[in-house]
């Protein structure tokens, strides 16, 4: 499989990814979504969405604040039960197999998600912990990772007193700990600086090289670009889904603002 | 195994990071022992009292000297007449009124028995009883003293009346509401806040998305506290045995047992709390009015349950404070063995079984929206 992704440019621009037309063999789909529903009584938070993420592609899930994406989202990690329609997440089934959904996929959430009142080297330690991972493990990969993040001489430093850059960085970092198939992550960089925020899909590139796939919420449409491909969700739907090139193209639009802008405008469902 | 592990590691991290927290659980007890032991001490050491000697005879002065002598005792002032009891009393000069009749001497000599009165200020009822055991032991000696040098019996008998609280019911014994406060703050109040603060830093999805058993996240939890918990109870009984020289009578391995049980409602109620609320704030208040206010109020220790009216003390019945100071009070103070406390037991064993179902039912696996 061969995904054609331009690399970052030396000035840390990224070009969107740009996947080629190709036919993909079906056991190449990390994410497999058909006609998936989520019902809360009379309402309809999902509404059938159809989908397929590639391995190490990362894919934006986008839409305007309540128009289901985490409702979508907490269905494929397996914390909800679909009401219908079918999706299997690492080829494991999300109504029957979500322990071994579970295993297989990082999660990082919109709000910031390691213990604060924890040292650095002790939160790598326990979610490593409750992945199962052994102590050698753990303290091999811990090191690996404390100096790719230029965490060294951090690693007993309460993570509450670290900026929220790195905070951000070293929960990524803890949510690919354990090497899943898949990381999720729900507006994982909300509130950090345009900078920081570029470090960090660094990271994910470098995640997405490593074959993880990544599935990512956002509102940043700058960040929007840097997907290989996006979905816009629009009242429990999904209203489109390409690459962000395509979608300016379709939309006749120059930036994905305006693209945004174009689909979300017709939604009944106001934010939240 | 190894995940269950790693969890109650860190669990200990957190418990042992939040010194301000871990400060009150360890030093409200002591502080609360220390006070009550010592205010207790130190009264029965050094009691100001007053004589109201009626009779001024050789019998009476002897007596009023052996008070005036005694450790306990400290003689503030000599009483003229009837009204100045009262006086000295609303005026708090004095805990206890010693007084001799008239003619006290001649009823000794010719009737063979005489009465002294001893009118204590029962507003404490704990103290007042000892003052009056103390005061009637030196009258006693006297007594015994007097039968020495005759042959016929010879009675002096005390008249006690107790002022402001004439039954002394509910005399506290604090050891035991001091315990069952502590347990529940910690076991309540603490778990509870612990979870909440998990769904509120948004760890707790961190949490449910892992493969980690959520029911485990729950045990891990209470476990911390469950140890933390007996630890306070070995601390408030050392304290007790050694620092107010309180013997443990009944069985100590029952002591801890029922400790435990008493633990195990509490972390049930704090689970259930927990999943009841978003807010630790919530979490907090919900914790302190559903069950420490009750504690305080409803379990015996400071306000005696025979005193309320019968609607308070219908509701005194689902607190399981109460039953669990009914216990201890039992095995520490009488020695009991478990056949006098099993109902009680049954009950609390009842009330955590049904809380525990309660809140596991509750338990949402997947996140509640």
């Amino acid at each position: 499989m061969a995904i054609v992704r331009i690399a970052p440019a030396v000035n840390g621009y990224f070009a969107a990814g740009i996947l080629p037309a190709k036919e993909v063999a079906m056991s190449n789909y990390v994410i497999e979504a058909e006609n998936l529903t989520k019902r809360f009584g009379d309402f309809t938070a999902v509404n059938e969405i159809s989908f397929h993420v590639e391995k190490g592609e990362i894919f934006g899930f986008l839409g305007a604040n309540g128009a289901g994406k985490t409702t979508a989202m907490r269905m494929l990690c397996g914390l909800s039960i679909p009401s219908s329609g079918k999706a299997t997440i690492a080829g494991f089934d999300v109504y029957k197999q979500t322990e071994s959904i579970k295993q297989n996929i990082g999660y990082m959430s919109q709000k910031f998600s390691l213990y604060e009142d924890l040292t650095v080297l002790e939160n790598i330690t326990f979610f490593g912990g409750i992945y199962g991972l052994s102590r050698k493990e753990i303290a091999v990969k811990a090191d690996q990772l404390l100096h790719e993040l230029g965490l060294f001489d951090h690693e007993n430093t309460l993570v509450g007193s670290l900026p929220l850059g790195w905070k951000q960085k070293l929960a990524f970092s803890v949510a690919i700990f354990h090497e899943p198939s898949i990381v999720f992550l729900d507006e994982p960089t909300g509130g950090v600086d345009p900078v920081t925020r570029r470090q960090f899909w660094d990271l994910i590139y470098k995640a997405s090289d490593a074959g993880i796939t990544v599935f990512v919420t956002t509102h940043y449409m700058d960040e929007a670009e840097y997907c290989n491909r996006i979905s816009m969700m629009v009242d429990g739907e999904i209203k489109a889904l390409d690459t962000p090139e395509n979608l300016k193209k379709q939309f006749n639009a120059r930036s994905m603002d305006d693209v945004f802008f174009e689909l979300a405008r017709g939604a009944k469902r106001s934010g939240d | 195994m190894k995940q269950f592990l790693s969890f109650i590691k860190k669990e200990f991290y957190h418990v042992f990071r939040d010194t301000k927290s871990l400060l009150l659980l360890f030093g409200l007890p002591i502080a609360q022992i220390v006070l009550f032991g010592f205010a207790l001490t130190n009264e029965i050491k050094n009691t100001s009292i007053a004589i109201y000697d009626q009779a001024h005879d050789p019998a009476s002065r002897s007596i009023s000297e052996q008070f005036a002598q005694s450790p306990q005792f400290n003689l503030v002032k000599n009483i003229r007449n009837q009204d100045e009891i009262e006086a000295v009393f609303k005026a708090g000069e004095a805990k206890l009124v010693v007084v001799f009749p008239p003619n006290f001497e001649q009823d000794i000599q010719h009737e063979n028995k005489a009465e002294v009165q001893l009118i204590a200020d029962a507003s404490d009822p704990n103290t007042a009883n000892t003052l009056t055991v103390y005061a009637s032991n030196i009258i006693m000696d006297y007594q015994k003293e007097l039968m020495l040098t005759t042959t016929i019996p010879i009675s002096i008998q005390t008249d006690m009346r107790f002022l402001y609280n004439p039954e002394l019911k509910g005399a506290p014994n604090f050891v035991p509401g001091v315990m069952a406060l502590i347990l529940t703050l910690i076991s309540v109040l603490m778990t509870s806040v612990s979870i909440v603060r998990e769904k509120e830093n948004g760890t707790m999805e961190i949490l449910l998305v892992s493969p980690f058993n959520p029911l485990m996240v729950i045990i891990s939890k209470a476990v911390p506290y469950l140890v933390l918990s007996l630890a306070n109870v070995t601390m408030i009984l050392l304290l007790s045995v050694f620092l107010l020289e309180m013997p443990i009578n009944g069985s100590i391995v029952l002591l801890y047992a029922e400790s435990t049980l008493l633990i195990l409602t509490a972390l049930s109620l704090g689970l259930l709390i927990s999943n009841i609320t978003n807010s630790q704030q919530v979490a907090m208040i919900v914790s302190l009015m559903g069950m420490l206010l009750p504690t305080l109020l409803f379990s015996g220790f400071m306000f005696p349950i025979e005193n309320m009216p019968l609607p308070l003390q219908l509701i005194s019945n689902l607190v399981p404070a109460k039953w669990y100071y009914i216990i201890i009070k039992d095995i520490m103070i009488k020695g009991v063995g478990f056949m006098s406390i099993w109902k009680e037991t049954l009950i609390l064993t009842s009330m955590t079984a049904f809380l525990l179902t309660m809140s596991l039912k509750k338990f949402n696996i997947r996140l509640a929206k």
